[in-house]
């Protein structure tokens, strides 16, 4: 089947919007992280400087699964490797 | 008909590596790009600053003043950061680990100066974790002893059924993959958002969008420098083991 080349462009657009979605994910995740941070602080102010670079260290991480989603949606819309 | 338009209003917003000059090289055609240029002007600057802290180093003074101080403050600072992660192993990475922190940090905040970040292209962030990887497997065969490392690659089953050893070998190889691409994604991510507001707003985006530039240049570039060099050194540091 031949698909046109502007068919195919906004199925592009449409599966790079639906690749951001993988956003939510680490979004809850570093809430969680930041949240626990908090309460970590909160109990042991002393700590804090270790806190905030380990929060941010696992936050990083966590955040990776969301730029796999990120990377997709630029691929389908910048290099447009179906058309 | 230009299908950039499904991209923005404008022709303006440009965030693609550009070739400017091609070459043949074995019957394959090289392109110097806009990476290179960018890449070769950090590391101009980095030399450039190197020779000054060298300098300034020699005919240093008992009471730091000055450039001194600065230089002083970067080498006690970058040494605490390894010291603190890598315990009595530190010594041997004090090089390795300050200078990529200074490559990588240098090269995500160029985007203020009005370079593409050279970090913003794979090429460039994908050696880096290679370089990772080496060192990570160097330093395991170097303190491990095989028998060990066998154990450890089927890991969650006995050693005698080596049921999980592709799955490790996986996850091994996935370590230098996911480290490039969260450098690359985040910055470029950064310069596909500056570009968009500078290229879409056009005369709207006048003076504020330094506060952009705060977060998306300095903030996050500073903090993806340091989870690499923290990720790398926690990684040697679990193959090295706990003996050496």
């Amino acid at each position: 089947m031949e698909f046109n080349q502007n068919f195919i462009l906004g199925c592009s657009a449409i599966g790079a919007g639906l690749a951001v979605i993988a956003g939510i994910g680490p979004g809850v995740g570093q809430g969680i992280a930041a949240g626990h941070a908090a309460g970590a602080v909160g109990r042991n102010p002393g700590a804090k400087s270790d806190i905030t670079s380990t929060m941010l260290l696992g936050q990083a991480v966590a955040e990776t699964t969301g730029l796999y989603g990120l990377l997709v949606a630029i691929l389908l819309l910048f290099v447009k490797p179906l058309v | 008909m230009n299908f950039g338009i499904l991209l923005s209003g404008s022709s303006d917003v440009d965030v693609m590596v550009h070739g400017l000059v091609s070459y043949q090289l074995f019957g394959q055609t090289v392109w110097i790009t806009t990476t290179h240029v960018s890449l070769l002007l950090v590391v101009l600057i980095l030399c450039g600053f190197s020779i000054a802290a060298g300098h300034a180093m020699k005919k240093g003074t008992e009471v730091p003043g000055g450039f001194q101080n600065v230089v002083e403050l970067i080498v006690e600072k970058l040494g605490g950061m390894v010291d603190s992660t890598m315990g009595n192993s530190a010594p041997r990475f004090y090089n390795y680990i300050g200078t990529i922190f200074i490559f990588i940090l240098f090269s995500n905040i160029s985007g203020l100066l009005g370079l593409r970040p050279p970090t913003a292209d794979y090429g460039v962030t994908f050696p880096l974790g290679v370089l990772t990887f080496i060192l990570i497997h160097f330093n395991q065969f170097k303190y491990q002893k095989p028998g060990d490392i066998w154990k450890d690659m089927c890991s969650p089953l006995p050693p005698w059924l080596p049921i999980w050893f592709p799955i490790n070998v996986i996850s091994e190889i996935a370590v230098p993959i996911s480290l490039s691409l969260r450098l690359f994604a985040n910055i470029l991510s950064g310069t596909i958002m500056m570009a968009l507001i500078y290229g879409l707003l056009g005369v709207i985006a006048t003076a504020w969008p330094a506060a952009l530039h705060v977060y998306f240049d300095l903030f996050s570039g500073a903090i993806q420098t340091y989870v690499f060099c923290m990720l790398t050194m926690t990684y040697i540091k679990n193959a090295i083991g706990d003996e050496a």
